[in-house]
């Protein structure tokens, strides 16, 4: 792996009223990871994903990107950077078809940055992100109305929307869940392209089997805070692992 | 996409074993989509409504009996472009702007400052009028777009009674007097063709807006701007970008209503700017930017009719309002289009 220091977090802190979300949390993300994110229901992880994101302003902590302090800054200048994001409740644009969801992402001022002008087409060039996703684009599924796709589509639409913006690391709240295992087997080969193609990734999973095969690196959340941190055989292993994760409930959801 | 069938709901009661059965015509799945359009007939399909429509406002003027009709025209013109502007930016955009008072106050004092104080002839002081009229509505809305729904839609309808308010307190623009004449277009068949060109700019050139790519990430505010956002782009800047667009079609009203009446004061900032476009827009059917065009062009001849009767015509908006958002809540434009594409018949269940 690369040992440029992409994503650094100290000492985050993010309290609701009397709930502490996130607790304490520090985190070092290198380029080119894959960092696999677990922790039982309200552990913290998309509060994390909202913090990192600039959806949520930290009660305390430090948010270090590419060497730029983000802490509170606003969700677009934190995009714009190159974070991209899935979000757990997926909304898509319902009164588009799939692939003018797109256009959003591709109209964008990093976008335009990035290509160094125009990018032509914006509608041949949000058909081939659907494609690389799995969008079968002869049974003509880009074209369908947003509002029509089945979950699994709204899935990977959400991950296309974030490759759209070319960003440098990718945050997936939870893509896998809700998905059949022949979904899941569709997927697990996207996420590993695109980590071939340079991106850095966050994945927060409950699919352990799948996690682990994919994740260079495991964090565990538990209540807000960070317990274990680590290569995906030594965390599985870890008593309070175990515990915090897998003993109270067996299949977490 | 396909010629899907849908079952009518309610209606009429179905007899025994039969049900009816809502079709689109083979045209329109021609006509739409991922098909090339290749045939007089399929043109003509298409092309036929907005000729119509074209057509329909073109020869408009030359119908109308007298002149107070002519005028009648004029005033309801201006109501049509608030009626698009409100479906716009409610539909569109996601703001809805109870405040279009604002948009003719703020857009008729400017043009007409320009008419009456420096002289400038009324072409410019209604183009300046528009533009920086919009410009100065969004400058002043900034801060308020952050807003969600009812807040900014309370907030926009309080603004021209704010506005008024300033200017009797202060005695300012002609206070309660009003400022005239302000030289104005003079000429009934300008008056009448000017505002359907506009009209029909509006109408056909925001329909071209919200399809292009500038007008999809407008609609993808409306829909989810947490998603806008997470794309890199600006929510705000974006909304502002909107309502700039919008405010064009309301100030223009403003200005054009000062050079219509020769006459600046602060009934530019009357109520009946709010609420009637809204009024117009559910009827013709929302989202259409057409259909509240429609809805004003009836709304307004309407009301005029019933001016002599004082409040009556408040209530005349109220029961529009009320009678198509509780029986036909998608409006005339939508309903029409519907019957257009499709075609009903019985089938056996
Ligand atoms: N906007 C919010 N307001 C108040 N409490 C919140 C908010 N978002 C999350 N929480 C609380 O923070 C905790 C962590 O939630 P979350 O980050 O969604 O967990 P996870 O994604 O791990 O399931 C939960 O107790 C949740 O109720
Ligand atoms: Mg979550």
């Amino acid at each position: 792996m690369n040992d440029e220091v992409i994503l650094e977090i100290k000492g985050l802190t993010k309290q609701f009223g009397g709930v502490t979300a996130v607790n304490n949390v520090d985190l070092t993300l290198h380029r080119h990871d894959i960092l696999g994110v677990i922790g039982p229901n309200g552990s913290g992880k998309t509060t994390l994903v909202n913090l990192i994101t600039g959806f949520v302003k930290p009660t305390k902590g430090k948010i270090i990107y590419l060497g730029h302090n983000i802490t509170g800054k606003t969700p677009h200048v934190i995009a714009d950077r190159g974070i991209a994001r899935t979000f757990q409740v997926m909304r898509p644009y319902a009164t588009l078809a799939a692939y003018k969801n797109l256009i959003v992402p591709l109209s964008s001022p990093r976008v335009k940055r990035m290509v160094g002008g125009s990018l032509g087409d914006r509608d041949a060039v949000a058909i081939d992100i659907l494609e690389e996703v799995g969008f079968e684009r002869d049974a003509y599924v880009p074209y369908k109305l947003a509002s029509s796709l089945p979950l699994g589509y709204l899935k990977r639409l959400e991950l296309a929307r974030c490759l759209a913006l070319r960003p440098d690391l990718i945050i997936c709240d939870e893509v896998f869940s809700g998905l059949s295992m022949a979904e899941i087997a569709t997927m697990v080969p996207v996420m590993e392209r695109l980590h071939d193609a340079g991106l850095t990734i966050i994945m927060i999973e409950h699919r352990l089997r799948e996690l682990f095969r994919l994740a260079n690196r495991v964090i565990v959340l538990n209540f807000g805070s960070k317990i274990a941190d680590g290569v995906p055989a030594e965390v599985m292993e870890m008593e309070e692992v175990k515990a915090a994760y897998m003993g109270t409930e067996a299949v977490p959801c | 996409m396909t010629g899907a069938t849908e079952a009518t709901a309610g209606a009429s009661p179905a007899p025994e074993g039969r049900r009816k059965e809502r079709l689109d015509r083979g045209l329109k799945v021609r006509t739409e989509g991922l098909y090339a359009v290749n045939s007089y007939r399929e043109i003509t399909y298409l092309v036929g409504p907005r000729l119509l429509l074209i057509l329909g406002l073109a020869v408009l003027p030359l119908l109308l009996p007298n002149l107070y009709w002519q005028r009648v025209l004029c005033v309801a013109g201006a109501y049509a472009l608030l009626a698009i502007s409100f479906d716009f930016l409610a539909n569109y955009v996601g703001l809805v702007c109870v405040g279009g008072a604002f948009m003719t106050g703020v857009g008729g004092f400017t043009a007409g400052i320009f008419t009456y104080y420096l002289h400038v002839p009324w072409p410019i002081s209604i183009l300046l009028g528009t533009v920086l009229g919009a410009a100065l509505v969004t400058l002043i809305w900034l801060p308020s777009l952050p807003l969600r729904g009812i807040y900014f839609a309370i907030l926009t309808f309080m603004f021209p009674f704010l506005a008024r308010g300033v200017i009797l307190a202060l005695g300012i623009l002609g206070g309660t007097e009003g400022l005239g004449p302000v030289a104005g277009m003079d000429n009934i068949w300008i008056e009448n063709y000017l505002v359907i060109v506009v009209l029909l700019v509006a109408v056909f050139g925001l329909r071209r807006l919200v399809g292009e790519d500038a007008g999809i990430v407008l609609r993808g505010v409306k829909d989810n701007d947490m998603a806008v956002q997470a794309s890199g782009i600006s929510v705000t800047r974006t909304k502002a970008k909107g309502l700039f667009i919008g405010s064009l079609a309301g100030c223009f009203a403003g200005a054009y209503i000062v050079h219509l009446y020769n006459f600046m004061g602060t009934s530019l900032f009357a109520t009946d700017y709010s609420i009637l476009p809204i009024a117009a827009a559910v009827m013709g059917g929302s989202g259409t930017l057409a259909g509240p065009m429609l809805g004003a062009l009836i709304l307004t001849p309407l009301s005029e009719l019933l001016r002599g009767f004082g409040q009556l015509r408040v209530v005349l908006y109220a029961l529009v309002l009320v009678g198509f958002i509780l029986f036909k809540p998608e409006g005339l434009l939508n309903w029409l289009t519907r019957k257009y594409h499709q075609f009903e018949k019985w089938t056996k269940v």
